[in-house]
């Protein structure tokens, strides 16, 4: 093999970026400033989420993240098939909640479209997403307190997680991969068995947040782990375009739920919980207080889930029942229209997002009239979220890498599409 | 305030640099002349009265025709007003340059990364514009119209022993 010549062995980009970085600190090799790998394959980074940080002794002086380890071109994807075609592919996009990737959707499409669901859909929907906000919060919390050194509250929320994904399991025969929405509706209806497996778990979740929370709440070790770390001025949480937990967490009370309501949520109580330190342990508490308020919106929900159809009465856009495409000619010849040539949607571009557990989600879709979107662009919260994460790793210690990364909550299946 | 109205509150400030507005169930989209982005940004984000503080999204659009092929999308948000606001500047396919706007929303640095890397517009005066998700050697523009859905055999190389 012949020698590399001098171009060859050149400093790679993402060395250099992270040289290029203002460091209060002189670099000299003759110091103990070290370079160091964390990642891509490290259970602390939640995911294929590579760093390269610069150390001086053990604090942090500038980082790096590097992205796209599970980047599957999603949205190359979407514009090479149907409007339908895409909902699956957005279970795999914030793997923690699936369930309100799918409405976040479907909602864009239907703003494209101009096509209003019935109430028992939008409520089914509500459920289904604050479900999904308490589903990933569990594993955030019980995450992010393992990855400071308390392994029993991960298995505590990972128990309750797992009554949640019962439930989606009962609602449309999958746990994670629900693909549960449709364009105009859902999937399968609101079952009783729902209502009483939902009543069941809301009756016990009080106390066991309440036990989640004791065993950290008094932690002087969790406490300490977590107090000031990862502080971000709320200044700075807005310009780097911050959303959900943690702009909240900064004393913004930016929540679209309450702000753009989309579904039903304007006819539902619930507060918008803030924190005003803007560290991890902000975060953590107004995660656990965020889950409060969804199992306030399920209970509200639920009892005023109201009855009739969970499908739009539009069958050129709607995909109809299957039990009537094998049975009804007319129905065939929609689902087959629907699913060859696609929804007929105007030309023009709408954007639509929802408040999902990781932030702002939203569906940016340009349409050309046909049957696939010419563009998606799917705005992740955990891609933006993460940048902002070498601006928190500036000072800090070796070992508040993994407390604040997981305070950051980021899914790589979401950031890296 | 309504669609007309911010439309109206930008055009009196930067008459020559808006080119048109069009809405969209209630979807407000201006577009803007590309060198002056900068100056709309920094209006829009600084005005009292408008305050679009928030950098939701910057993305692409290919729209695959002879003249100003692509299109630089900004999704911006008010927390104040709350509500979006969209600006759209046209670039064309022999000079894909558009200024960047980083220095007023320092959050738009990795949406122009992406940009870059799926669609390959350049962003003038960014601080680090590397690709974000494909390999920093990768020669191609993925979400550009003509890369094959399949990608391009060859085109990625496996790592030198």
């Amino acid at each position: 093999m012949p020698a590399r010549s001098a171009d060859e062995v050149k400093i790679s980009p993402i060395l250099k970026a992270l040289e290029d970085q203002d460091t209060s600190v002189l670099y000299d090799p003759l110091d103990n400033t070290m370079v160091l790998n964390i990642g891509p394959q490290h259970p602390a980074t939640h995911g294929v989420l590579r760093l390269l940080v610069k150390l001086e002794g053990e604090t942090v002086l500038s980082s790096v993240a590097d992205l796209g380890y599970l980047h599957r071109g999603y949205e190359k994807i979407a514009e090479n098939g149907t409007y339908h075609e895409f909902i699956p592919h957005t279970d795999r996009l914030d793997y923690l909640s699936p369930i309100s990737n799918n409405v976040g959707y479907v909602l864009a499409v239907e703003k494209l479209l101009g096509l209003e669901v019935p109430p028992r859909a939008q409520y089914i929907r509500v459920l289904v997403c604050e479900m999904a906000r308490i589903a990933s919060h569990l594993v955030s919390v019980g995450s992010m307190a393992m990855d400071v050194g308390a392994l029993t509250v991960l298995l505590w929320t990972f128990r309750e997680r797992e009554k949640v994904l019962d439930i989606f399991d009962v609602l449309c025969g999958a746990r994670f991969t629900t693909s549960y929405a449709r364009i105009g509706g859902l999937q399968q209806d609101w079952s009783p068995q729902c209502t009483a497996m939902l009543e069941a778990f809301l009756q016990e979740f009080e106390q066991d947040v309440v036990e989640v929370e004791a065993l950290l709440r008094t932690n002087k070790i969790f406490i300490d782990r977590c107090e000031g770390v990862g502080y971000l001025s709320q200044g700075d949480c807005v310009a780097m375009g911050l959303t959900g937990p943690l702009l909240r967490a900064s004393g913004v009370p930016y929540d679209l739920r309450r702000d753009n309501p989309y579904l039903v949520y304007d006819k539902l109580d619930f507060n918008v919980v803030t924190a005003k330190e803007s560290d991890a342990l902000a975060r953590f508490y107004v995660r656990i207080a965020e889950m409060r308020e969804s199992a306030k919106i399920l209970r509200q929900s639920l009892d005023a889930l109201p009855a009739g159809s969970y499908n739009a009465m539009n069958p050129k856009r709607v995909l109809p029942n299957k039990e009537r495409t094998y049975t009804k000619m007319e129905e065939l010849i929609h689902d087959f229209m629907l699913i060859n040539i696609g929804i007929d949607p105007p030309v023009g571009e709408v954007y639509q997002a929802i408040e999902s557990s990781k932030g702002q989600l939203g569906f940016y879709i340009v349409s050309d009239g046909t049957g696939h979107p010419w563009r998606m662009k799917i705005r992740s919260p955990s891609m933006v979220n993460l940048q902002s994460l070498p601006m928190m790793l500036k000072g800090a210690m070796i070992s508040d890498i993994v407390a604040i990364i997981g305070s950051l909550d980021p899914v790589m299946g979401e950031a890296d599409k | 305030m309504t669609n007309a109205e911010i439309v109206d509150r930008i055009k009196a400030q930067l008459p020559e640099s808006i080119l048109g507005s069009e809405e969209f169930r209630n979807d407000l989209t201006i577009l803007v002349r590309k060198d002056d982005i900068v100056r709309v940004a920094e209006f829009v984000k600084s005005d009292p009265d408008l305050l679009f503080d928030l950098v939701i999204d910057v993305c692409g659009v290919d729209l695959y025709q002879p003249e100003q092929r692509f299109e630089v999308v900004y999704n911006l948000y008010s927390l104040n007003m709350k509500r979006y606001l969209r600006l759209k500047v046209r670039v064309g396919e022999d000079n894909p340059v558009v200024p960047t706007v980083t220095s007023v929303w320092p959050g738009a640095n990795w949406h122009e990364r992406e940009t870059w890397d799926m669609f390959g517009i350049k962003f003038a005066g960014h601080p680090d514009l590397r690709r974000i998700y494909m390999p920093e050697e990768f020669e191609h523009f993925p979400l550009r119209k003509d890369f094959p859905l399949m990608g391009i055999p060859d085109s990625l190389s496996l790592p030198r022993r």
